[in-house]
């Protein structure tokens, strides 16, 4: 299957297969954005036997979506292009502390009650899996978790 | 040494070393001598001490207010219950910005659990958490640490047998999450399926290398050296009916005791009991729950003077 190459923006590769939708979800581009906009699904890959790509045109990712895209994309590698040429390449990296980006799901969490000026904020579990513990109360979200908050599915 | 205690925030018992916990306890100790023989120096004379207690609790609160005014301190504070500003919708972090320019310390108590940690991050002032939520209450635990050492003459080695409420129970979180700083032979849970230790708690008794199980009343009671007994809140069940049917299974009766039990053992409770210990225990060796309360205020004395001192 042929996919043109892009002139400028990103490719957001190595996702895992199933996943490109939300990434595309999570990065807020619905296609009415103006922005060119390629995705291949559940193509062969040596790395991940199935993944999916993500191609989008005169679009650059800030850090706080890298992040983001590492957590429900862990596998992912980030291409940045320029002139039809890969001029940076990276493997996103799930951060060892999220800010802001997550929400507790303990109701009696500080970080939950109203008015109160705390912004949630979580430490990585150490481990495999991709889980995150809540600073303030302890409570530990695991990945599907993550991925429901960020993209709003379950 | 103690410079690692002055102006130091207490939000949780994992802050401490076991050498810290061990340099506390040597200071409670003779804080418990100086009281027994009515020579406690005014060490904190002239400091005041705000008492913030967001959800009521008439122990901690007595026994932090007596622990300062033993060394010298005067307290502020209120207490929920009360019609406070809290209640008619001011912030934590607000109450606490106050406090922290009238006062040298802030005692805090609350609800929702991380409280004590923002609250640390808004004053300038140590903060010390007198309980937040279902996890955290770091001086009893520091409380129930120092009885057993004081009853048993270590921590180490020592088989525990805790019981009750062991997932929303703050104080036997605190008390299992204190046992991760020693090498307890082992820890045994009784409690109902719905209220075992949270999965966050297991995996740090995991981490310091701690073998835990799970047992009937009985079995534990026959194994234990320590005995720790929390109370079951009927709330905590769906079905009245349920806990009626259950909440025999967790009492601690003199006949038990005299069954299984073994002569050593010790019973620890935070205290206040519903009827989880009959009262045909209290005057029995077992009973070392009412140690446990008095230890509170040296204990409190021993952390405010390290602190403020
Ligand atoms: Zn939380």
């Amino acid at each position: 299957m042929l996919v043109r190459k892009i002139r400028n923006g990103t490719v957001i590769d190595h996702v895992p297969a199933g996943r490109a939708l939300l990434v595309l979800r999570l990065l807020g581009i619905t296609g009415k954005e103006g922005y060119t906009v390629a995705v291949v699904m559940n193509v062969e890959s040596r790395k991940l036997g199935r993944k999916d790509i993500v191609k989008i045109e005169n679009r650059y990712l800030d850090p706080g979506e890298a992040d983001k895209i590492a957590l429900i994309a862990p596998t992912a590698t980030i291409n940045i292009i320029r002139d039809y040429k890969v001029v940076e390449k990276r493997q996103v990296e799930a951060p060892e502390t999220l800010t802001g980006i997550l929400e507790c799901i303990n109701p009696t969490c500080i970080t939950r009650k109203p008015r109160e000026p705390v912004i949630p904020r979580f430490r990585r579990v150490p481990g495999e899996r991709l889980r995150y513990q809540c600073v303030y109360c302890g409570t530990i979200i695991e990945e599907e978790e993550i991925l429901r908050q960020l993209t709003g599915t379950q | 040494m103690e410079g690692n205690w002055r102006g130091r925030d207490v939000i949780s018992i994992l802050d401490f070393t076991r050498e810290e916990l061990e340099e506390l306890f040597k200071h409670a100790e003779s804080m418990k001598k100086s009281l027994e023989e009515g020579r406690v120096e005014k060490k904190l004379k002239g400091r005041i001490i705000a008492l913030a207690f967001f959800e009521p609790s008439t122990r901690t609160r007595l026994s932090f207010e007596t622990a300062a005014k033993r060394l010298g301190a005067d307290t502020i504070g209120f207490s929920s219950g009360f019609s406070t500003s809290v209640e008619k919708g001011e912030t934590i972090a607000d109450t606490i910005r106050m406090l922290d320019s009238y006062a040298d310390a802030i005692v805090i108590r609350s609800k929702y659990e991380g409280s004590a940690l923002l609250a640390a991050e808004i004053a300038g002032k140590p903060v010390i958490n007198g309980g937040d939520g279902k996890q955290h209450h770091p001086t009893q635990a520091m409380i129930d640490l120092y009885t057993v050492r004081e009853l048993k003459g270590r921590i180490d080695g020592l088989v525990y047998a805790i019981v009750g409420d062991l997932r929303y129970g703050r104080a036997a979180t605190s008390f299992i999450l204190a046992l991760t700083r020693y090498q307890p032979e082992s820890v045994i849970f009784v409690s109902p399926p719905q209220l075992k230790p949270r999965p966050e708690v297991l995996m740090l008794l995991e981490e310091a290398g701690i073998r835990y199980s799970y047992a009937r009343l009985e079995d534990a009671v026959e194994a234990a050296d320590v005995l720790y007994v929390t109370r079951i809140q009927k709330e905590r069940f769906p079905d009245p009916a349920e806990y009626e049917k259950v909440k025999g299974s967790y009492r601690v009766t003199r006949s038990l005791l005299e069954e299984k039990a073994k002569r050593e053992l010790k019973v620890l409770h935070p205290l206040p009991r519903v009827d989880e210990i009959t009262h045909d225990v209290d005057d029995t060796e077992w009973q070392a729950y009412f140690t446990q309360a008095a230890n509170g205020v040296p204990v409190r004395m021993a952390l405010l003077s390290l602190i403020l001192g």
